[in-house]
């Protein structure tokens, strides 16, 4: 068989961050007109892998990278990759809605290359012959910001097909980062079938996913990657789904059993029913008095948009809440509303959304309980900053110097702080978004330790977190989400961090 | 014990030394050394000292005469009070371009009714209050309702409000108002300084207060900074934002009261040249007295050094051109010395 080189290799590939080793001497081989499938849960070395061939990261020296044979200089050149025959389409699909279809499509040519006249009616009927190329229904006169989700996914990959053609010699390789979680199902299969007319013209895609149905359906082969390390190269068609869960998530799974602590007895502290809102529900649960229950699931499986729901943070379309025996309406909800009942929300966008970064601390400590630190004459700075540095002992923010701007602490020190804000209120229902999210292993285990006591002292905690190490240590229950509603449930000693994963990578079965 | 064990303990009394070391290392990050943090402070009133030596050396009979100031500080105080209404909105992240015209059209108003319409004087005022309360009110709908942005909403309707002004003046100034108002405005005075400084004097201390010993004051400051932060954390951000644009509305008024006062009568176009300094004091203010911070004792540093500043320059017989020179450098130095401060990240 005089087999040509193949579309693209790797070797040898590893990355270091600090003393972890986020991929270990991976190996890839992605075949001409092959859909290569690539899965791993988080912290599989999957997302670091994408981001060395794009060129974010440099590799350790002794890897490999070729693409139709051809060396690739590394660290991987970002800009020149494109001519070698490597493209991109992330979740995030670099379009700019407020153009048109072909100007987006020919946004490459038109922005690099200066030319005095675009010929307009030259340009659309270019796109439309491309597009017919590929059996897609876009016009090219429409705004992109008005297509749908599927439909600016489909041009984003065009685009991307188009210019590796145009740019190199080569049929190319697309690597397609989660592209699936946010589009239906009737979406899903467009897409696929774009995929196919993209292989059937010699291009390879890598198919990068959490979705193991899906890598199942696409796929030619697969590899598989596990803390950082090759677990192997598989042909679809001879494995099963439980043979790619299993090597996903590592052991086969029965017999373990957790260390997960008894759901505390007593009566519900609050009870959500018919949450529903954009992608998600309806939903239903209870927490106990002192239950910290755990929310997680896939990306776009809603499990995140629960918390911001409930909170009013982000508009629900319907659902009621009972707590502290009232009952109030989920889908006119609002954050001032929410406090009042004793609720407090902690969105995982630290410096976006939970505190402003170029206030001191204290003030963003202070902020809910301006009123009660208030005197006679008026409120004092040296007040909020006593009750901050007061708070900030408790939890263990260092430095301690409600002074400094919340920018300047460390990303867990930070969420201390913020933590210390919402838990001086004393709340009923704590709603969490990824608490530990870039957070150092020593603050991780305070801000553990801190929801704890929270719990202990009678709220109710709700978190929401794909950390599966998190949930199996923090929580007294976890609910697993697959397409905006609840498929499964782990206690007690079903609740291990494996466990998780495996109902998480299961949960797209369970849900359909 | 293990070996294992004994590694366990070894690695956790190290990390427990970590520790306690980076708490004792951490807390001079960031705290700065107090010579910089005072000249940060306090520097902009060097400056205004510096300045007065530098142009008393040329005048020094004009410019070391206490009625020079005294003249001065009444003739200004209708900036400091529109500055004061300007950093409201600027606190909650909002511009209003149309505060100067909301001032115009109250000093307008004020005559009207007075001179033209035979209306009280107490009733013309309270009806200019109103008024630019009404138009703070207008600008808010359009910003939050709309969303659009407050730039453009408030360029518009101040250009608006120019030509209402134009209309109901006739294009022609009115004098004659009042001796009732003209009386406690300029001509009774304290230290043999006009009243109306001591008006812009005690507003000042006002909205010092507000931003600075109120929970208003730091919902303000959130509402500015972080807008989600702030919504999430129960503000109501739309009354905030709102309530800070009628603040402004109807504290340009204000000024245009003290205006009116100042010289009996009232004309279609004058005031509408303090827009540029009332922005260039907020900004130059925002670098002082509590850097970082658009804030009511900078503002009024400000208005005092920039008007300073062009009393010399008149003293020094420079032509009045030499006024919109100091006053838009000032601006850009002002807002090129704040971006220092933030370390050159892009303004939002």
């Amino acid at each position: 068989m005089t087999d040509p080189a193949p579309a693209l290799e790797i070797t040898g590939l590893s990355k270091r961050f600090g003393s972890a080793l986020a991929l270990d001497g991976v190996a890839l081989t992605v075949r001409r007109g092959e859909v290569h499938g690539l899965l791993g849960s988080n912290g599989s070395g999957k997302s670091t892998l994408i981001k060395v061939l794009a060129g974010f990261h440099a590799p350790e020296p002794g890897a490999s990278v070729r693409l139709y044979g051809r060396a690739v200089p590394l660290p991987v050149p970002g800009a020149e990759v494109r001519e070698m025959g490597l493209a991109f389409v992330h979740q995030h699909l670099g379009l700019i809605p407020s153009l048109s279809v072909t100007e987006n499509l020919r946004l490459g040519a038109l922005a690099t290359r200066d030319r005095w006249h675009i010929a307009w009616r030259a340009e659309h009927a270019r796109a439309a012959a491309v597009f017919a190329r590929y059996g897609l229904d876009l016009d090219p006169r429409a705004e992109v910001g008005r297509l749908s989700p599927v439909q600016q996914a489909l041009l984003a990959i065009v685009r991307a097909v188009e210019d590796l053609r145009a740019h190199s010699g080569e049929p190319g390789v697309l690597v397609l980062d989660e592209p699936t979680p946010f589009l239906p199902r009737a979406g899903v299969d467009q897409l696929f079938a774009l995929i196919r007319a993209c292989t059937a013209e010699g291009a390879s895609v890598i198919f990068v996913s959490h979705d193991v149905d899906e890598v199942r359906e696409i796929t030619d082969r697969a590899t598989i990657l596990r803390d950082g390390r090759l677990i192997g190269t598989v042909v679809t068609k001879a494995t099963g789904h439980d043979a790619f869960v299993e090597r996903i998530v590592g052991r086969s799974l029965e017999g373990h059993t957790g260390a997960a602590r008894a759901v505390p007895p007593g009566d519900p502290a609050a009870s959500v029913e018919g949450l529903a809102g954009a992608g998600v529900g309806p939903v239903s649960l209870t927490l106990a008095k002192g239950e910290i229950l755990g929310l997680t699931g896939l990306i776009g499986s809603g499990y995140d948009a629960v918390p911001a729901l409930i909170y009013g943070a982000r508009p629900a379309q319907a659902g009621r809440l009972r707590l502290g025996g009232r009952s109030i309406r989920l889908d006119t909800i609002d954050p001032p509303a929410a406090l009042a009942a004793g609720i407090v929300y902690l969105p995982a966008d630290r410096l976006g959304a939970a505190g402003v970064g170029s206030l001191p601390v204290g003030e963003n400590v202070g902020l809910p309980v301006l009123a009660r630190l208030h005197r006679a004459f008026g409120l004092f700075e040296a007040d909020i900053h006593a009750h901050a540095a007061q708070l900030g002992e408790r939890l263990g923010v260092r430095p301690n110097v409600p002074a400094l701007p919340l920018s300047a602490l460390s990303g867990g020190n930070a969420q201390k702080a913020l933590i210390a804000k919402w838990l001086q209120v004393e709340p009923r229902l704590m709603l969490l978004d990824e608490p530990t999210q870039g957070v150092d292993v020593g603050a991780r285990a305070d801000i553990w330790a801190a929801l704890d006591r929270a719990a202990q002292g009678g709220a109710a905690i709700l978190i929401g977190s794909t950390d599966y190490e998190q949930l199996a240590h923090l929580c007294h229950r976890v609910l697993v989400l697959a397409r905006g509603r609840v498929v499964a449930e782990l206690t007690g000693a079903r609740l291990t961090k494996d466990a998780i994963a495996e109902a998480c990578f299961r949960s797209t079965t369970l849900a359909a | 014990m293990t070996p294992v064990e004994d590694y366990e303990r070894r690695i956790a009394a190290l990390e427990a030394r970590l520790r306690a070391f980076e708490g004792r290392l951490s807390p001079p990050r960031g705290a700065r050394a107090p010579v910089a943090d005072l000249g940060e402070r306090y520097g902009l009133l060097v400056a205004w000292a510096l300045l007065i030596l530098f142009l008393g050396w040329f005048r020094p009979d004009q410019m070391f005469a206490w009625n020079s100031y005294a003249a001065m500080f009444g003739s200004t105080a209708m900036i400091v009070v529109l500055t004061l209404g300007l950093i409201i909105p600027l606190t909650t992240g909002d511009f209003d371009l149309s505060v100067a015209s909301t001032m115009a059209l109250a000093s307008m108003l004020i005559a009207f009714l007075n001179v033209r319409q035979g209306v009280d004087i107490g009733p013309a005022i309270l009806i200019a209050l109103a008024t630019g309360a009404a138009i703070g009110a207008v600008n808010a709908f359009f910003v939050l309702w709309f969303g659009i942005h407050s730039l453009i909403v408030t360029l518009g309707t101040g250009y608006f409000i120019n030509g209402v002004i134009l209309w109901i003046s006739k294009s022609a100034p009115i004098a004659g108002v009042s001796m009732d108002l003209v009386r406690p405005v300029i001509l009774t005075r304290f230290l043999g300084i006009p009243m109306a400084f001591w008006y812009a004097v005690i507003l000042t201390a006002v909205i010092w207060y507000l931003f600075q010993f109120t929970a208003l004051g730091r919902r303000l400051l959130f509402v500015g900074r972080g807008r989600e932060v702030a919504r999430l954390s129960g503000v109501n951000v739309v009354r905030v934002r709102a309530g800070a644009l009628i603040a402004s509305g109807t504290i340009a008024a204000l000024a245009g009261v003290l205006y009116t006062g100042m010289r009996g009568a009232a004309d279609p176009s004058s005031a509408l040249a303090f827009l540029l300094p009332a922005f260039a004091a907020a900004f130059l203010g925002s670098t002082t007295i509590y850097p970082g911070r658009f804030n009511a004792p900078g503002a009024f540093v400000a208005v005092f050094f920039l008007s300073t500043g062009i009393m010399g320059l008149n003293f020094l017989g420079m032509p009045s051109f030499v006024q919109n020179l100091f006053y838009g450098g000032g601006l850009v130095v002002a807002v090129a010395i704040s971006q220092l401060l933030r370390k050159r990240r892009p303004m939002d």
